[in-house]
């Protein structure tokens, strides 16, 4: 099991060393069409083939991963920073505030995900340019995912409220801020790591979701959404193996993310 | 009683400030009240001040909370401005397809789910085992839209491709619930004593088990009406998946709220339920 831990780390850094190395690697911008040939299989130029577009696929394959696997990170630390913010405090103070997130909490739960994700995207413009559209997807990923992980850093934190340790800070005088940042912020710390980690490949493939349904990151920027949905060209009659790379890709890393959070959950 | 009373309460809590933040979201998202004549060019502007006066719910927030509590207790869910029709006769047409994509996927969830947990933990089974747990892993791994299009290629079912979203999730956390259950030592003492699989499991494993498996039914409804989505709109099943779908994209705001509302009663009910059950079990069990 160490052993496909340590491939599977491997292989992540290869994955994200590829995507921030793009520009070096693939040298022709995503957005570049080879009007000539649409719809291209395999060369020696163009190892994915190209889109109907005639755009080149492995070139979009690394920016598309750069946007998927750069964003669900932030967009996982923004849902952990939520997250430690309303159930670090909930937890802290207690009582009616307590109740009041977990009730908000439960609210969030209760709402299909995906459900609710589409009704908060359709709320915001649907018709911006593609950075807007990735800064809105991420972000609403990152403002929607709080709830779960606020829960469990909730009831983390009041039951370090009432651990021994904290008890002997506050009999020494340490009140306040300085208890919540000195003693109690600290200790969630395992906690918080583990929920970020396991955000990330929640988020990636909620992206993917997305992008297929139309309502991910916008054309012409790729992403893994964006190229998965050239699969419901596909046809058993006129294989084109190539399509299903940016699925290899997504299926390898997710279950990478996976592999490396056994050992994260150990170390929460 | 008592305790049916309180789910129940909450349920409508829960749904009434669901509902007040889906009314506030569809008021203040941006161009709420714009009608599409107000881009005619030749219209001065009292025409277009009239025009944004004559749409419902145009005055202050406090007036549109009651215009569409108003409509709430006669019934009325409002029309759909991408469809032009009544958002009840839409939901009456689409939700029966959704139920029913939504129960066929569950069956076979926890068809396949539960056997290959009980087979893998209880009569640990090597080889199942390490089947099951590398196919729910790779399925966790999958998006669900994607293994609704594998099902469009290979012309299957699409109902089934729900089935699959949730088994990795059943199968996961029941193999755990019963490889915990079956490793306590009133379980181990029956082994011993050389009660009988089936014997062990009915009398010893399940009850142990069952409040929370019966939890994971209550979030298993969640989980398939959020498959529905991607699965509908891909296999194209005219079920409430798809109408979110379609409404997202024509920014429908009152019908996806409407929408989100009625799937997030259906899970709240569904939560209630097995809360509910769980607990004569669990109290059964102490």
């Amino acid at each position: 099991m160490k052993g496909l831990r340590v491939a599977a780390m491997a292989f992540l850094a290869l994955v994200v060393l590829a995507c921030v190395l793009a520009p070096w690697v693939a040298p022709d911008s995503y957005a570049k069409q080879f009007r000539d040939i649409p719809d291209a299989a395999p060369t020696s130029q163009h190892w994915l083939g190209t889109d109907d577009l005639g755009r080149d696929r492995f070139t979009r394959l690394l920016y598309g991963t750069r946007v998927s696997l750069l964003l669900a990170p932030a967009a996982a630390l923004l849902s952990s920073l939520l997250a430690v913010l309303i159930g670090g405090t909930a937890g802290f103070v207690g009582g009616v505030l307590q109740s009041c997130v977990m009730a908000a909490a439960d609210l969030f739960l209760s709402l299909p995900w995906l459900f609710l994700l589409i009704t908060v995207r359709a709320f915001l413009p649907l018709d911006v340019s593609p950075e807007v559209s990735v800064a809105i997807t991420f972000a609403l990923l990152g403002c929607l995912g709080w709830a779960a992980a606020a829960r469990v850093i909730c009831a983390d934190a009041r039951t370090l409220c009432n651990s021994d340790m904290v008890l002997l800070a506050r009999a020494s005088g340490c009140g306040g801020w300085r208890l919540l940042w000195r003693h109690i912020v600290p200790n969630l710390r395992p906690v918080l790591l583990a929920q970020f980690w396991i955000s990330i490949p929640v988020y990636i493939l909620t992206e993917a979701n997305l992008g297929i349904l139309g309502l991910g990151v916008a054309e012409p920027l790729p992403s893994w959404g964006g190229m998965l949905r050239e699969l419901e060209g596909f046809s058993l009659f006129s294989a084109q193996p190539w399509l299903f790379a940016p699925l290899a890709l997504l299926v390898f890393t997710v279950s990478s993310f996976h592999l490396v959070l056994h050992n994260k959950e150990g170390w929460a | 009683m008592r305790r049916l009373g309180r789910h129940a309460a909450r349920a409508l809590l829960v749904i009434i400030v669901g509902g007040f933040l889906g009314a506030t979201l569809v008021r203040l998202a941006p161009g709420f009240g714009v009608d599409e004549e107000e881009l005619d060019s030749r219209l001065s502007a009292q025409s277009v001040a009239a025009l944004r006066q004559a749409q419902p719910g145009s005055g202050s927030l406090a007036d549109f909370y009651l215009h569409s509590l108003e409509r709430l207790a006669h019934g009325d869910l409002g029309v759909s401005t991408t469809l032009h029709r009544p958002v009840r006769q839409l939901l009456a047409e689409r939700l029966p397809e959704t139920l029913k994509t939504v129960a066929l996927g569950l069956v076979l969830a926890w068809a396949a789910g539960l056997t290959l947990a009980l087979t893998a933990a209880l009569w640990q089974s090597g080889p199942v085992d390490l089947a099951a747990s590398l196919a729910a892993s790779v399925l966790l791994c999958i998006p669900a839209a994607v293994l609704a299009l594998l099902f469009v290629m290979v012309q299957a079912p699409g109902r089934l491709a729900v089935g699959l979203i949730v088994f990795p999730k059943v199968f996961h956390y029941a193999r755990s619930l019963l490889a915990r259950s079956a490793a306590l030592p009133h379980v181990l003492t029956a082994r011993a004593k050389g009660a009988g699989g089936c014997r062990v499991l009915l009398w010893h494993v399940l009850p142990v088990a069952a409040p929370q498996l019966l939890a994971l039914g209550g979030v298993s409804v969640s989980l398939a009406f959020a498959a529905a989505i991607p699965v509908e709109v891909l296999c194209d099943l005219p079920g409430i998946g798809q109408l979110a779908w379609k409404a997202a994209l024509g920014r429908d705001l009152a019908l996806l709220v409407d929408l989100t509302m009625l799937v997030t009663a259906v899970t709240l009910v569904a939560n209630s339920a097995a809360d509910l059950a769980a607990r004569p079990v669990g109290e059964g069990e102490r």
